[in-house]
């Protein structure tokens, strides 16, 4: 009866120097308990959100990050990162705490031309 | 049409509220519905009655709260972006209510198009 | 799909981002990002480039605002709010590139 949207969550903002990751995580988990067809893409600076091994302890701020690696428990699967973002940041997969697709420029085009709802914060 | 709107900047320190004002009006003036306005992050900044400008510049709290009368729009304002920066019941302006982020999901699930305002 | 940018090009890469990743779609200048549809603007020519391939409005109020109304890159279309609305109607989704 409920009709299922794709929801795309554009994160293009780095953690902790401003609270958008973190809100923008929470309605993720929301939208997936509402069974929607939930994917995150990752671009610019927002790539950075997945990066291993933050420390947080000397901010006094939350450590959000373990948090993508629960994601898959709410049915959230399909992460994708802009391969051009992790390399314009000397970044590779392998620096990332989470699996993902990561996809060119155009491909990222193309998968938010095919959503319904396109989130961004 | 209907739509859904995000607010994610509080006023006058951002434009994204007055912007997301005048496309609400210039919205409702070509016959669509503004479904919903959802404010988050500093956006819920937007919902405080306290909020006084000098007399010469616009009242950006009064004026959401005079159109959502004129239109019944619903203006709702997320809880924990709100109790995270000090917004409650007692200082909540008329027209807008505290819920959850779930309203924010239901607004694309229930609009044609969402709208997202913000820096 | 329609993409909105609200920042300078010269402070921030959320057209750059924008145009790098959009092959066909409306684009809408609003806010900071009307600077970017101006003659003269170091993004100018990537403007322009981009036309080829994207259409790009501006929303001229926020372009009158900032004093700027009579130097628009031609084949620029000048919106208001209520086009700004239309745009949103006409397009299957939109993006904002926060």
């Amino acid at each position: 009866m409920n009709e299922v949207k794709k929801f795309l969550f554009v994160n293009r903002k780095a953690p902790y120097g401003t609270i958008y990751a973190l809100e923008s995580l929470e309605v993720v988990l929301i939208t997936a308990a509402f069974d929607q067809d939930v994917s995150l893409a990752f671009l610019d600076d927002g790539v950075y959100q997945l990066k291993k091994g933050q420390q947080t302890k000397g901010i006094e701020t939350k450590n959000f990050s373990p948090t993508y690696r629960a994601l898959d428990g709410y049915d959230v699967e399909k992460l994708y990162v802009e391969k051009e973002s992790l390399d314009a940041r000397g970044l590779t997969e392998e620096d990332l705490l989470v699996d993902v697709t990561v996809l060119g420029s155009r491909e990222m085009g193309a998968l938010m031309d095919e959503q319904d709802v396109v989130l961004s914060f | 049409m209907k739509f859904g709107i995000v607010v994610n900047e509080g006023p006058y320190q951002h434009q994204a509220s007055d912007s997301a004002y005048l496309f609400c009006k210039a919205a409702v003036e070509k016959g669509h519905e503004i479904w919903r306005v959802f404010f988050y992050h500093d956006g819920v900044n937007n919902a405080t009655r306290l909020t006084e400008p000098p007399q010469d510049d616009r009242h950006i709290v009064i004026r959401w709260s005079k159109l959502a009368e004129e239109h019944k729009i619903d203006l709702v304002v997320c809880v924990a972006a709100a109790l995270r920066r000090g917004i409650q019941d007692e200082n909540l302006a008329h027209g807008f209510r505290i819920s959850g982020l779930g309203q924010l999901v239901e607004a694309g699930i229930q609009t044609d198009r969402v709208v997202v305002f913000g820096d | 799909m329609l993409h909105i940018i609200n920042k300078s090009p010269l402070g921030n890469n959320s057209l750059d981002a924008c145009l790098r990743v959009a092959a066909s779609g409306d684009i809408l200048l609003i806010e900071d990002a009307v600077y970017a549809a101006t003659k003269g603007n170091a993004m100018e020519g990537k403007v322009r480039e981009a036309m080829s391939r994207l259409k790009i409005h501006i929303l001229l109020p926020d372009l009158e605002a900032r004093g700027l109304a009579d130097r628009i890159i031609e084949g620029v279309a000048k919106v208001d709010y209520g086009g700004f609305v239309d745009l949103v109607a006409a397009n299957k989704n939109c993006q904002s590139w926060l």
